[in-house]
């Protein structure tokens, strides 16, 4: 071919911007979608009310306080461990066969579909432990599924600190754990930040895992020992056990409400408290 | 001679694993002079630098042999502590290298570490500081904003102030003016001539220049030999000893 260079450079925007067009147009039309549908569903009574014949009639308040719980308990369990490992393996070891163990092994965990954690969850928490269907061990069982994701945001947020921030510190007499705490950390926290973002919107969607180890129980749950549904659940049987297409498309219009007010907010807490002079 | 050299060096090795950088080295270094050590890249001054405030051990298989005194004290002896060191021994950097916080916070990050708390003691530092680096006229109206947005060379002062919030006893400058202008050069050339009077600096200066403009006394390395050392005066001015170093100086090599 003899094209010029600038054919050549115009073929290639061509293509990068079909792609580009083409995503969004795909995820436009999937929300819009649902929110056309959803939208109108979505009323006072419909947050506030438990649902009624398996989810036919009523609201969705059950699904809602289930995965907010889950959800809170997962992260609130992940995260600081996350976090813990991710500082141990860029911070305070050098490479060696246990780093690369551990790295292996939470990259391994990352690509374990999750139906595989509900199982595990359902033997070992809600069996073996006796936790039964519950907010605990759906919590606990989702905490898997999320840390290794959580390790590797929060270990390449770290590492990608520049090591001039390091040097400086040091020379200002600071020590090595002041140094993470006041300058790698903060540095890192955008990244880290996203990692949690995105596990959070992993737990809140998961379906398989939750049904496994929290159960479908309607009600509301008194503590974290009863069983629950999650919204993701929810919706999942009420599409497939056809009871109602209408309070589907609600729940769906909720979840990724739910889903973009959670980034909205995380992005500004972190604008607010943390990136200050960054 | 100096019989109360603030940094004595003696028979001084260093190696980065097996790779030796820095050969035999002995070098005194007085009070309040500003003390220049030059010579082409790869010479070992910045490991020697670095070396005199231990920075250099971030580095791993990092190995130092022989000793440095600090007023008579062996800085590699078990009993000295590191954070201690760096607070008296300060250090600037090749390029500027602010934290991303704040301007004050930049300034107070040190004092903040050895314990002061009290706010109107840390903004007396702050400007005292500041104004020392020359800096404190173009910030005083805006020490809230990141530390970033400066422009290069107030940047670099912004990080001679941070040194001398410390109250160091000592500043290491490792070719602090390499990436900035003219003008910002020579305000930081100025300071460093009224800040004698307090500390005593140690600069590898971006070029030879520099070192003859403002050093007391330099020396000359070359692949981590000290060829030699004098006063201003010997180096720059008289027949050197060393035919490298008038080669080096003469720009017939380098």
């Amino acid at each position: 071919m003899n094209l010029t260079a600038q054919t050549r450079e115009k073929i290639a925007k061509t293509f990068i911007w079909a792609a580009a067009v083409l995503v969004l147009a795909v995820l436009t039309a999937i929300i819009a979608d649902i929110l056309i549908k959803g939208l109108p569903v979505i009323n006072f009574s419909f947050l506030t009310e438990i649902p009624r014949s398996m989810g036919r009639a009523g609201g969705v308040a059950s699904p809602i306080v289930g995965t907010v719980l889950i959800t809170l308990l997962a992260v609130t369990i992940a995260v600081p461990f996350g976090i813990g490992t991710a500082l141990y393996l860029a911070e305070y070891t050098k490479d060696g066969i246990i780093t690369r163990l551990i790295r292996f092994s939470a990259e391994s965990l990352a690509g374990i579909p999750s139906i595989v954690y509900g199982l595990f969850g359902f033997i070992f928490f809600v069996i073996y432990l006796g936790l039964g269907w519950s907010i605990l061990s759906g919590g606990l069982t989702l905490a898997f599924m999320i840390l290794p994701t959580i390790i590797r945001t929060a270990e390449e947020a770290i590492r990608s600190v520049p090591l001039s921030f390091r040097e400086a510190s040091y020379s200002l007499g600071a020590t090595k754990t002041q140094t993470i705490f006041k300058v790698v950390f903060p540095s890192a926290i955008r990244g880290i930040t996203n990692g949690i973002i995105l596990s959070v919107g992993r737990c809140i969607a998961e379906t398989a895992a939750v049904m496994l180890t929290a159960g479908s129980a309607l009600q509301l749950p008194s503590s974290i020992l009863d069983p629950t549904r999650t919204m993701a659940v929810h919706f999942y049987i009420l599409a497939v056990e056809g009871i109602s297409a209408e309070n589907a498309y609600g729940t769906a219009a909720l979840l990724i409400i739910l889903i973009f007010l959670i980034n909205v907010v995380a992005n500004m807490l972190v604008n607010r408290f943390v990136a200050k002079g960054r | 001679m100096d019989r109360n050299p603030k940094i004595s060096i003696r028979d001084f090795n260093f190696f980065f694993d097996k790779k030796q950088v820095i050969f035999d080295l002995n070098l005194d270094i007085s009070k309040n002079e500003i003390f220049a050590v030059f010579g082409p890249a790869g010479s070992g001054i910045t490991t020697l630098l670095r070396a005199l405030n231990r920075l250099v051990e971030m580095t791993s298989d990092a190995k130092a042999q022989g000793e440095i005194l600090l007023d008579g004290k062996s800085i590699y002896s078990e009993n000295m502590n590191v954070t201690d060191l760096r607070r008296k021994v300060g250090m600037v950097f090749d390029v500027p290298t602010p934290l991303p916080i704040s301007i004050f916070e930049n300034i107070v990050y040190g004092p903040r570490l050895s314990g002061i708390r009290n706010k109107s003691e840390l903004n007396d530092i702050a400007e005292k500081a500041l104004r020392e680096a020359a800096l404190w006229d173009d910030v005083k109206d805006r020490l809230n904003i990141a530390a970033m947005s400066l422009s290069g060379g107030q940047q670099q002062r912004l990080c001679i102030a941070r040194v001398l919030a410390l109250k160091p006893e000592v500043v290491l400058l490792d070719r602090p003016c390499s990436g900035l202008d003219p003008i910002s050069t020579a305000k930081i050339e100025e300071s460093l001539i009224q800040l004698k009077k307090q500390f005593t600096i140690i600069i590898a200066p971006h070029n030879i220049q520099q070192a003859a403009r403002i050093s007391d006394r330099a020396a000359f390395m070359l692949l981590g030999h000290l060829i030699e050392e004098g006063t201003n005066e010997d180096i720059f001015v008289k027949a050197n000893k060393d035919s490298r170093t008038n080669d080096y100086i003469t720009g017939r090599f380098g």
